[in-house]
């Protein structure tokens, strides 16, 4: 019997105004529909348009756990299409990217499509003549999915056809993106520096979690950080400080540094840390960077896009930009107990190397599966994975700062220590997972 | 001091392994120059360190940073601690010019890490970039090109 399938209630009961049950994150029921509910619902992130520059280019991913082709059409719009050929259930688009041309070709029967999923050819056709093919679902080609939106070369899908429209799920949020891209100087990003894949034993959630956490570096990173730090201060007087001490020693501020940063709350899950202050604010400027974005923007305006250097910012559902250092994580969930952290870097196109240069160390220093700070987070979502499925006690407390006024208020700036943002996550959570049920 | 032959340079590499097999770390650490570096590419045959990120692309800087790390009270990944198994094919010298003391050797590996009840599997080449330095070999680049340096590893903790 199915303790949450066709059950809304349950599931609503399942999250509190200041604690969160357990089975949210070691229910296999509860992930299954987490796919089917929340990650149709939502809009989800896919990929950027950089990474499908010419007609015909295309690049597969998941979204949630099906499999999709994100590809560049023939009128030069991003389509997304669930990577199925509609014969046999084959993935039409091999490998991870390519140029497909003017069709995708099934490499087992020859059956071809546009890049826009439409049929194009069936070999040996006549032999489908009054069979009812028309009919079959198998004539419609690859299934394409109905909403797509290419925001500043950003590319989500919501895979539900109906559902809030993009501009209203992301609301103000999407001022983060807005940021990363301004800080190029011809407003423009590139994916570049290549993709770091890391392997989490945890529920997708944990890694949500985490991003605006800011009561656990300073604990969980004592380890890496703090060491980075205790070696940096045994080097001999006036050496030139480190680009990677910089990029390690903030992860060691106090308390009262996080709780003072701020964190700004918008809706649907949706949030930063960092508002008038973080731990990317502090690194040396880049030679040339700043004369190319007052040329670019005025001196005003580049002023106003260096000076927002927000932290974390959180897209429910599976997705944390960090503006400033031009990063992407995307948290793709493989099963209720596995997700593979995807952790992909920008360049900002006109701007110098060494901005590129200092992203790609930021990722290899704490987002590879060979980082230490990646080691000290694993670490404790393993804990976590394990230690939930413990008898002893069934919720996960949120309650950080709770305020029983907070429901139901947006675009708010608090205290960056609340886990106001935790908690609105997971009444997004809520509210997604039982629409339409 | 005597000429490095390549028994001279084979041994060193099997006592560098030997070394991380039994953490012998800070011993390890004396074997780099100042300027040294341990790559370990995210790219099958990448030659960018600085703008393509790599799993690990450390100066002496950052392996001493990883290897306090290890024995720390409050490093709760390595406790318990990992361990490590380095199998080795016989190495290859690809160049060595007793003139400037550089040599160029490769090695074929099998490479094991543990921990609690997992134990994970590596294999790939490394290639020790060594030279002379008073008559001592030292590291200058030791590169470690995993087979499948683009796959979706869980934590790698140790050295290869």
């Amino acid at each position: 019997m199915s303790k949450y399938r066709g059950n809304p209630d349950a599931i609503r009961a399942l999250v509190r105004d200041n604690e969160v049950h357990k089975d949210t994150y070691i229910d296999a029921e509860l992930f299954e529909l987490e796919m089917a509910h929340l990650f149709a619902n939502t809009w989800v992130y896919v990929g950027h348009a950089s990474q499908v520059p010419n007609k015909g280019d295309y690049y597969t991913t998941t979204v949630g756990t099906e499999d999709v082709v994100m590809v560049r059409h023939s009128d030069d719009s991003v389509r997304v299409l669930y990577n199925r050929c509609p014969h046999k259930g084959v993935m039409v688009a091999g490998g991870v990217c390519g140029n497909t041309g003017k069709f995708f070709r099934c490499p087992y029967h020859a059956w071809t499509f546009k890049t826009d999923g439409s049929p194009l050819s069936i070999p040996l056709k006549k032999g489908y003549e009054n069979t009812g093919f028309e009919s079959c679902e198998a004539s419609q080609g690859m299934a394409a999915v109905p909403n797509v939106k290419v925001y500043r070369d950003f590319v989500f899908c919501r895979l539900n056809p109906g559902g809030p429209s993009f501009e209203a799920f992301f609301g103000e949020s999407l001022s983060t993106i807005d940021n990363m891209v301004d800080r190029s100087p011809e407003g423009r990003l590139e994916v570049a520096g290549g993709v770091l894949r890391y392997m989490h034993n945890c529920n997708w959630k944990m890694l949500v979690d985490n991003q605006t956490d800011t009561c656990h570096p300073m604990v969980a990173h004592e380890s890496s950080a703090g060491t980075a730090v205790r070696v940096w201060n045994e080097a001999p007087e006036g050496t030139p400080k480190p680009m990677a001490v910089e990029l390690f020693a903030p992860f060691m501020s106090p308390y009262e540094f996080f709780e003072n940063m701020g964190i700004r709350v918008w809706e649907n899950g949706h949030g930063h840390t960092g508002v008038s202050d973080s731990i990317h604010a502090a690194y040396s400027p880049v030679p040339g960077y700043w004369d190319q974005m007052v040329a670019a923007y005025g001196e005003a305006r580049a002023k106003q896009i260096l000076g927002d250097t927000r932290h974390n910012t959180v897209y429910f559902p599976n997705i944390m930009v960090k503006g400033p250092i031009q990063t992407l994580r995307l948290f793709k969930p493989v099963a209720v107990d596995k997700t593979l952290v995807e952790s992909w870097t920008f360049r900002l196109v006109g701007a110098p190397d060494m901005l590129l240069e200092r992203t790609v160390m930021y990722n290899r220093l704490i987002n590879a599966p060979t980082s230490v700070v990646g080691h000290d987070d694993l670490e404790m979502y393993e804990r976590a994975q394990q230690g939930l499925h413990s008898r002893g006690r069934d919720w996960i407390n949120v309650a950080r700062l709770y305020d029983p006024a907070e429901k139901g208020q947006k675009n708010i700036v608090t205290n960056g220590t609340n886990e106001m943002q935790m908690r609105e996550q997971m009444r997004t959570w809520a509210r997604f997972m039982t629409e339409g049920m | 001091m005597t000429a490095i032959t390549a028994k001279t340079l084979s041994d060193f590499v099997y006592a560098e392994a030997r070394m991380l097999d039994e953490q012998r770390f800070e011993d390890w650490l004396t074997l780099f120059t100042d300027d040294a570096y341990y790559w370990m590419p995210l790219a099958h045959d990448q030659h960018d360190p600085r703008l393509h990120t790599s799993l690990l692309y450390e100066d002496m800087l950052l392996l001493k940073v990883r290897i306090e790390r290890l024995a720390g009270q409050r490093t709760f990944s390595q406790q318990p601690k990992s361990r490590c198994h380095h199998l080795l094919q016989a190495p290859s010298i690809e160049s060595s010019d007793p003139a400037s003391g550089e040599h160029v050797v490769r090695t074929a590996f099998h490479y094991t890490e543990a921990r609690l009840d997992r134990q994970t599997l590596f294999v790939g080449w490394t290639t020790h970039h060594l030279v002379e330095i008073d008559g001592a070999l030292r590291i200058r680049l030791k590169r470690v090109d995993l087979l499948n340096c683009d796959a979706a590893f869980g934590n790698i903790q140790l050295f290869m």
